[in-house]
């Protein structure tokens, strides 16, 4: 099956579950709507009011970082893949922007003083004479713009497919990506006179003419940040919503029945994989036009870790609460990192330990305490699965799985991986032995 | 005539490079080989305690330096010993405090130590400052063999060379011959079983996790006598080390070894033709088109899952 068409496996009304089901589904949507309005209302109207031009464009910086966010609770929280070379994937959409605004700012005129004029000023420094083959089709805004999301997403689909095409996952993947990171980080500082070494591409101005250092330019630009987001978070709303959100939970959980259920699991990963990839493009490039600059410290491992801990603190299943996480851990850094410089280390440090020891639903599972047992949760979306491989497949899968994601996102179970529930059902060999090995301990 | 002989010697001392790159690489990795191989922990930190290693190295010798001059010959010998110890017992505490409740999440024990190693560096910075240090090296240690004109073999290199061989062969002993071997790699191939057969798993669980924290202390004991030492010395060759033992296939010992070797006389020679980054990037992408194409890594044990 194909994630093309699961995407668009919406429940028909008939097959929603008994009214009681119904009734908490709306309570859920309402407050997620309700929460969606007020954060928009927050990131449009409160903060550009509130904040003088230079916070604002703080926290237009800070939202570049949250799209990665958003990627990450789709393909981490709900995929269960942790990506830990998101900064690949922000480094290139923002490298697609900063290329093209590069050679828009190095026309022949302003770059006279060089020996070559009408290339980039680090180039002509690492005495360079013409523009690399690969920078050429970036004086065309349409490319550039068309590679920000293509050319992250292409790299996604060959690391991703071919590592879930193996079943490589979990903790290979995270290695593997840390590695990727590690290594185009490198080969940037590397490459000084292609790509700008560590300083990265600087001095950026125009775009299509139109000054992005101006104030207004730089308010303008955080709403179109702003906006973009709440898109994209209504966009991951809407594709959790459908039954590949049920089945990347399903696939989070327990990944073999989802394949014995005639799922395809590697493409369902990749999907994910790609989709995160994206996102961290798509903000890579407006990070590059908000802060007018784009470095290799953007790229490799440090960052990718960096960008996973704000969606664990905002909560790894909750699109808004990676958001405020997000929001919350860059104003932290920032405030201690300017103040108590010694301190930020430790606290970050803390952070770590803390949300994965206390509390692995972060921001979002605070309010989901009393939500339903956790116990109810899993049987029902064990019944879903099950249900999954009898003769009635598919709808029982819409079915059962519309139910059990209710639990999920209200009872804040998604969290607690599939070892950690005590009791399974009785007759299930791996919980049995699980449970077993949870006595010894 | 002398230009072949020339070429012979750098085509040794080439070798010794590669030879000595891959001791190190392999004394990191074999800590790691047993926390993350065998007990499938991602230890993040495991760079923080080399560099305990390196540090307890330093204040040894600078304590013999100040007050105890006649152990200044002797005390590399006994830094090794006291390196294995503190780490093995920092190890310990962070294993009963930490990594015990994270062993059924593996991606969550990844980012739990991620923090760790980020306390620890800074610990190390706030403690030792953000400078490198260096121990004094003994008499011993230092100077180089010239066994032929033009040719010199550096003598800290033979000694990792001799520690790193040593080790190896203690951990292989210690895993394949010894009964605790046996009793760990029961544990960590399948815990409920070694459980009905009578093996305390928890102090398994323990004990393997010290014992590879303390070789990590050794290594970085090791390091001392051939770079100096800072608070993210340890952290600079993390990822690297992971790749050493995922490329050897996590359960495999000899793969750990072969892999080590691979990748340190990759690095070797392209560095030799080419710049360090552009061989880093050509080694790492190497390896990583192998896990592509054969994710199990070199060496796979035949497990049933």
């Amino acid at each position: 099956m194909s994630v093309t068409t699961t995407a668009e496996g919406r429940i028909p009304a008939t097959q929603q579950p008994d009214g009681g089901m119904r009734f908490m589904q709306t309570v859920r949507d309402r407050r997620g709507t309700l929460l969606f309005i007020l954060t928009a209302i927050l990131l449009l109207v409160v903060f550009p009011v509130a904040m003088s031009n230079f916070r604002l464009n703080l926290v237009g910086k800070y939202l570049t970082y949250a799209f990665v966010s958003v990627g990450l609770v789709i393909c981490w929280g709900y995929g269960g893949i942790l990506s830990l070379g998101q900064g690949v994937f922000f480094g290139l959409g923002g490298y697609c922007m900063a290329m093209f605004l590069k050679l828009e700012a190095s026309d022949p005129i302003s770059t006279k003083i060089q020996s070559t004029p009408g290339i980039p000023d680090f180039m002509d420094w690492n005495q360079i004479t013409a523009l690399p083959m690969f920078w050429r089709p970036f004086k065309s805004l349409l490319f550039s713009l068309g590679a920000i999301p293509l050319l992250p997403g292409l790299v996604a689909l060959v690391v991703g497919s071919a590592m879930f095409k193996r079943r490589v996952g979990g903790v290979y993947f995270a290695i593997i990506t840390q590695a990727v990171a590690s290594i185009l980080s490198i080969l940037i500082i590397g490459q000084q006179g292609y790509t700008g070494g560590v300083n990265g591409i600087t001095d950026l101005r125009t775009l299509h003419g139109w000054d992005i250092r101006s104030d207004s330019a730089k308010r303008l630009l955080y709403y179109l940040n702003a906006v973009l987001l709440l898109g994209s978070v209504y966009l991951g709303q809407r594709m959790l919503g459908s039954k590949l959100g049920r089945l990347l939970v399903a696939l989070r959980d327990k990944e073999e029945r989802v394949r014995f259920s005639g799922y395809d699991v590697a493409n369902l990963k990749t999907f994910a994989f790609v989709f995160a990839a994206v996102m961290a493009a798509i903000g890579g490039a407006m990070f590059t036009l908000q802060v007018g600059f784009m470095s290799p410290s953007f790229v490799g491992i440090v960052p990718s870790i960096e960008m996973v801990i704000g969606v664990a603190v905002g909560g790894r299943i909750s699109l808004l609460g990676a958001i405020y996480g997000t929001l919350l851990v860059n104003f932290a850094k920032t405030y201690f990192s300017e103040r108590f410089p010694e301190l930020w280390l430790y606290l970050i440090g803390a952070l770590f330990i803390g949300v994965v020891m206390v509390f692995p639903n972060g921001l979002a599972g605070l309010r989901s305490v009393t939500g339903v047992s956790l116990r109810d949760g899993w049987r029902r979306l064990v019944r879903a699965v099950r249900g999954a491989t009898g003769a009635s497949a598919r709808a029982a899968a819409a079915q059962g799985g519309a139910g059990a994601t209710v639990e999920v996102s209200t009872g804040g179970m998604a969290m607690v991986s599939v070892g950690q529930l005590e009791g399974g059902p009785p007759d299930d060999d791996a919980a049995e032995a699980r449970r077993a090995e949870g006595g010894s301990r | 005539m002398t230009s072949i002989s020339d070429l012979f010697s750098i085509f040794v001392m080439q070798g010794f490079n590669g030879l000595s790159a891959f001791c190190v690489l392999l004394l990191m990795a074999l800590g790691l080989a047993i926390i993350f191989g065998q007990m499938g922990v991602i230890n993040m930190a495991h760079g923080e305690f080399l560099t305990i290693g390196a540090y307890t190295t330093y204040l040894l010798s600078e304590v013999s330096q100040r007050w105890a001059p006649w152990m200044a010959k002797s005390y590399f010998v006994v830094s090794i010993a006291v390196s294995f110890v503190i780490a093995a017992l920092v190890g310990l505490v962070i294993e009963q405090l930490m990594i015990r409740r994270l062993y059924k999440r593996p991606l969550d024990t990844l980012l739990a130590t991620w923090g760790l190693s980020l306390c620890m560096q800074q610990m190390f910075r706030s403690i030792f400052g953000p400078k490198e240090v260096s121990a004094t090296l003994p008499d011993w240690l230092m100077g180089s063999l010239q066994p032929k004109a033009g040719l010199d073999i550096p003598i800290n290199g033979l000694v990792v060379m001799g520690l790193t061989v040593f080790l190896t062969g203690i951990v292989f002993l210690g895993l394949y011959r010894s009964r605790v071997g046996v009793q760990v790699r029961a544990t960590m191939q399948n815990r409920v079983m070694a459980n009905a057969c009578g093996i305390d798993t928890r102090r398994v669980d323990r004990l393997t996790f010290a014992l590879g924290c303390g070789l990590a202390g050794v290594a970085g004991a090791a390091f001392t006598t051939i770079g100096s030492t800072g608070p993210t010395s340890g952290s600079m060759y993390i990822v690297d080390t992971f790749l050493v033992v995922v490329f050897g296939g996590a359960q495999s010992l000899v793969g750990t070894i072969a892999s080590a070797f691979g990748i340190a006389q990759t690095q070797a020679t392209t560095e030799f033709f080419l710049t360090g980054s552009t061989a880093k990037v050509i080694t790492l992408c190497t390896v990583i088109v192998i896990l592509m194409l054969r994710p199990q890594g070199l060496f796979a044990t035949k497990v049933r899952r």
